[in-house]
């Protein structure tokens, strides 16, 4: 007895000087930083070119991780609360057959809506009409994949690892059983604007980049200064406190997942568009990806740290990898096991900050 | 150093070193840091008697019981077993030596059988190193005669009920030869039958010349079982005597017997309505019928030993854990307490007894764990919040607290414990409560900090918040409540005033 009350009693006391900190993204960029450089050496010795001094390499950078990027926003927000999604990949999947399937034009003959089951019910006003609907039935279908992940975890007490895991395996399966496994193409050209570049002086944006951002700013505004957030960090850090602080748990749950399965949906838009069609087996382990991101970002799979900040620089930082191996010829395999060590490297780090931390 | 009282003490238990204990520690001292959790202590078990140790919540027995099991060291202090000195260095040890401790929470392991659970990590094997099974079942079933224990050694654990449980635990205990035995409050799950039971078992091993070390709160249990009495209080020992020496005032007076000092300031105000009314209200299994008024300006103590079912209560009332059954009514109208929203929404505010599990956010900063409550009430405009005014708000609150902290935005990890708790305290007075429920507002606090909250529930009822407040310390409850309840078992046992409480009453209630 005595000797918990002592414990508890005795938390080293803190000076009353004000203590200087670095905000915890600091170290990450160094990370990136240090990344970017490593490449850019290795490229002057082995290739005889510049990394970084490529305006095109550092679009493709940002390119190939902006779907991830969307995602893992999302899936920042999940573990913060404690829990994780390993339903994203799936649902991009899903929805990306979904929203390709509404932006197909009538020239192709395998229009999914001109299909006799669906011209009977009248779903053929779809073909032909504004990419807009593709856009809204798929954020609307994410938003309530995610919706039901949420609801789920909050009404059974099902870990998420299960309840999402549930999702993952089913979202995959509506995915091929939608066109039963036959992949959407040839999509009107309004739809696939949303996945080509402007042209910036010169540098070539590409829109989803754009969204990215933009997705990324408004979250982190979300984490850092409303309820929403507030209540987000304080499930993650001490789920019983926040219930006795009169925090609806349920409830919270419910909005934080439906918040990842939109931006998932989003995410899956964003592919169709880019792609200009869309396949069942499409954003297989991205959610391991985002997962990672998130990770590497410096978000505690144990809940309660994490900041959209640290998450986009993560995503960064696995496109600089995927992009610098490119760069230097290294083989699709050799870059997977680096990846793999990569990750785990984050966790390693990720750990040893908490357990400072807990002997602060 | 011992003193001229504690020789005394020792002289008059009739302790002549040597003869026939099994168990001599003397002079045994722990410190942790800041608190000394023992200090100079003795304790000496006679072979084949039952030895009760006495003393409120913090006196002391657990941590000596924990230095005999071989899961603490002692700092200092000699520890003989069988007239040998010894130095236990883990808990194996400890078994080895033959001290077995039956510990309070249950440590089996609920899909294996029971002979599984009492022979593991010794199992009979055969030649080939596997278990022989037939072998273990037998040795079990041998077991179990000898200590009339009736269970089928292969049924599952965790189809056994929590007393069928404690058997096998004793059972497993003895299994290891073990000369002392500990029990730590192993009645607190038990009914009259299974205790009785229990008894028979105890008296046997008695017979077998075991010693048996047996924590207890309930008076008339010691009465029934022990041969002897220790008794201890705040860290420090008492005296040991034979039960048939002692009544019940007897003990109750040397576990309470201290000065109250003044530490405890509750100023007389104006006592005003009644804003909580709680009737007949149960938690089944928990606690029944509890039924109480709180006024505005009021202190009510709720008081009564660990187990008693006051932080439940609590929590009920608070919509942590709902009621199966009665009213709570708040200024005359009836709530249905369903979570803990809802009683904020009816101002009533919570500090909870676990600092650690219950109410700090660890992870976050001052400023976030201040105001996490009250962002469910105000400070947000769509969605926002209003980060510069409640910023400033929950400042000018630390500072009236005096919270040692440079800044708010420093993680709450890094302040002591009465600073943690300060923060806590902040989070609920941002909600401007009427009705503030304090569980153990000081444990664990330095003397300083703790005058510094008592003054502050001083300071609110004068406001004329209405104020519950459980505490484990008597002369907190003494000196702060205007009215004390007592809590023994999940029934209120008796209301006290302010004039006419005293510790020994409060003890006779809590201990009934």
């Amino acid at each position: 007895m005595s000797a918990t009350q002592n414990e508890l009693g005795n938390t080293s006391q803190t000076g009353l000087k004000k203590v200087k900190r670095w905000p915890p993204e600091v170290s990450i960029l160094l990370v990136l930083a240090g990344i970017a450089i490593a490449f850019e050496i290795l490229g002057w010795i082995f290739v005889g070119e510049s990394f970084l001094a490529s305006k095109q390499r550092l679009s493709i950078i940002v390119l190939q991780v902006a779907i991830i990027g969307i995602i893992a926003v999302g899936v920042t927000q999940v573990i913060i609360t404690g829990g994780v999604d390993l339903s994203s990949g799936s649902m991009v999947g899903f929805i990306a057959m979904v929203a390709a399937s509404f932006a197909q034009t009538s020239a192709n003959a395998r229009a999914v809506f001109l299909q006799p089951e669906y011209v009977q019910f009248g779903l053929d006003w779809f073909i032909d009409s504004s990419p807009i609907w593709a856009i809204i039935v798929g954020l609307i279908m994410g938003l309530l994949l995610g919706w039901l992940n949420g609801l789920v975890i909050a009404k059974t007490g099902i870990p998420p690892f299960i309840a999402t895991l549930g999702m993952m395996v089913s979202a995959r399966g509506l995915a091929k059983w939608y066109t039963l496994g036959q992949p959407v193409a040839l999509l009107n050209e309004d739809f696939a604007w949303f996945g080509q570049s402007f042209n910036v002086g010169g540098f070539p944006v590409p829109r989803i980049v754009i969204v990215f951002f933009i997705v990324a700013a408004i979250c982190h505004v979300l984490l850092a200064y409303t309820r929403y957030g507030k209540f987000t960090y304080a499930i993650g850090a001490n789920p019983q406190a926040a219930r006795v602080s009169g925090i609806n748990i349920g409830n919270h749950l419910i909005k934080v997942y439906a918040m990842a399965g939109l931006l998932s949906g989003l995410a899956g838009v964003m592919l169709a568009a880019r792609a200009q069609s869309a396949q069942p087996g499409m954003g297989v382990a991205f959610e391991l990806d985002a997962i990672a991101a998130a990770v590497i970002g410096g978000t505690s799979l144990a809940g309660g740290v994490g900041r959209i900040t640290g998450t986009f620089i993560g995503t960064i930082i696995l496109g600089v990898v995927t992009s610098g191996f490119t760069f230097l010829k290294v083989g699709a395999y050799y870059q997977e096991i680096v990846k793999g060590l990569i990750i785990v490297a984050a966790v390693v780090i990720d750990q040893q900050r908490q357990n400072k931390r807990r002997k602060a | 150093m011992v003193s001229p009282t504690t020789m005394q003490a020792v002289r008059e238990s009739g302790a002549v070193p040597g003869a026939g204990y099994i168990l001599e520690v003397e002079n045994v001292r722990k410190e942790f840091p800041g608190v000394v959790a023992l200090d100079n202590v003795h304790l000496r078990l006679k072979r084949g008697t039952v030895h009760a140790l006495m003393g409120e919540n913090g006196a002391g027995k657990s941590t000596l019981m924990k230095i005999v099991a071989g899961i603490y060291t002692p700092d200092s202090g000699s520890f003989k077993l069988r007239g040998q000195h010894i130095r236990l260095k883990n808990p194996l040890d400890a078994l080895q030596n033959g001290i077995a401790m039956i510990h309070q929470e249950l440590n089996l392991m609920a899909p294996m059988s029971i002979a599984e659970n009492i022979w593991i990590g010794r199992e009979p094997v055969n030649r080939l190193g596997l278990v022989r099974h037939g072998e273990m079942r037998r040795m079990t079933a041998e077991l179990f005669r000898r200590l009339d224990i009736d269970l089928d050694p292969d049924v599952q654990i965790g189809t056994l009920s929590v007393a069928n449980r404690q058997m096998v635990e004793i059972a497993k205990a003895v299994s290891f030869n073990s000369d002392v035995l500990i029990m730590d409050e192993p009645t607190s799950a038990l009914t009259d039958k299974e205790v009785k039971h229990l008894f028979t078992i105890i008296r046997s091993l008695k017979e077998q010349g075991k010693g048996i070390i047996y924590i207890t709160h309930k008076m008339n249990e010691l009465f029934e079982i022990a041969d002897e009495v220790s008794v201890f209080r705040d860290g420090k020992y008492i005296a040991t005597k034979p039960s048939s020496e002692l009544t019940r005032d007897d003990i109750i007076r040397m576990m309470v017997g201290r000065e109250i000092t003044q530490m405890f300031p509750k100023d007389t105000v104006p006592i005003g309505d009644v804003v909580l009314s709680v009737k007949n209200l149960t938690l089944n299994g928990v606690f029944r019928d509890v039924s109480f008024d709180v006024r505005a300006g009021e202190i009510l103590g709720l008081a009564g030993l660990v187990g008693s079912g006051r932080s439940n209560v609590a929590e009920t009332i608070f919509g942590v854990t709902p009621a199966s059954a009665g009213t709570i009514h708040i200024n005359g109208r009836q709530i249905n307490m369903s979570s803990p929203s809802v009683a904020m929404r009816h101002g009533m505010a919570f500090l909870t007894e676990d600092r650690k599990e219950t109410g700090c956010f660890l992870l976050l900063d001052i400023q976030d764990n201040t105001q996490m409550a009250v962002l469910q009430q105000r400070y947000v405009n769509w969605g926002f919040v209003a980060q510069s005014q409640l910023g400033k708000d929950s400042r000018d609150i630390a500072n009236r607290l005096r919270v040692r902290t440079p800044d708010m935005h420093e993680p709450i990890i890094n302040l002591s414990g009465g600073n943690q708790q300060k923060v806590l305290i902040c989070r609920w007075l941002l909600t401007n409560p009427k009705i503030l429920i304090l569980d153990e507002p000081t444990r664990g606090i330095d003397v300083g900090a703790k005058a510094e909250i008592h003054k502050l529930i001083s300071n609110l009822a004068g406001q004329g918040v209405a104020v519950i407040m459980i505490s484990s310390e008597m002369p907190e409850v003494l000196g702060m409540s205007d009215r004390i309840m007592v809590l023994h078992e999940g029934r209120v046992t008796g209301f006290l005033d302010r004039s006419e409480a005293d510790q020994v009453k409060i003890m006779e209630l809590a201990s009934h």
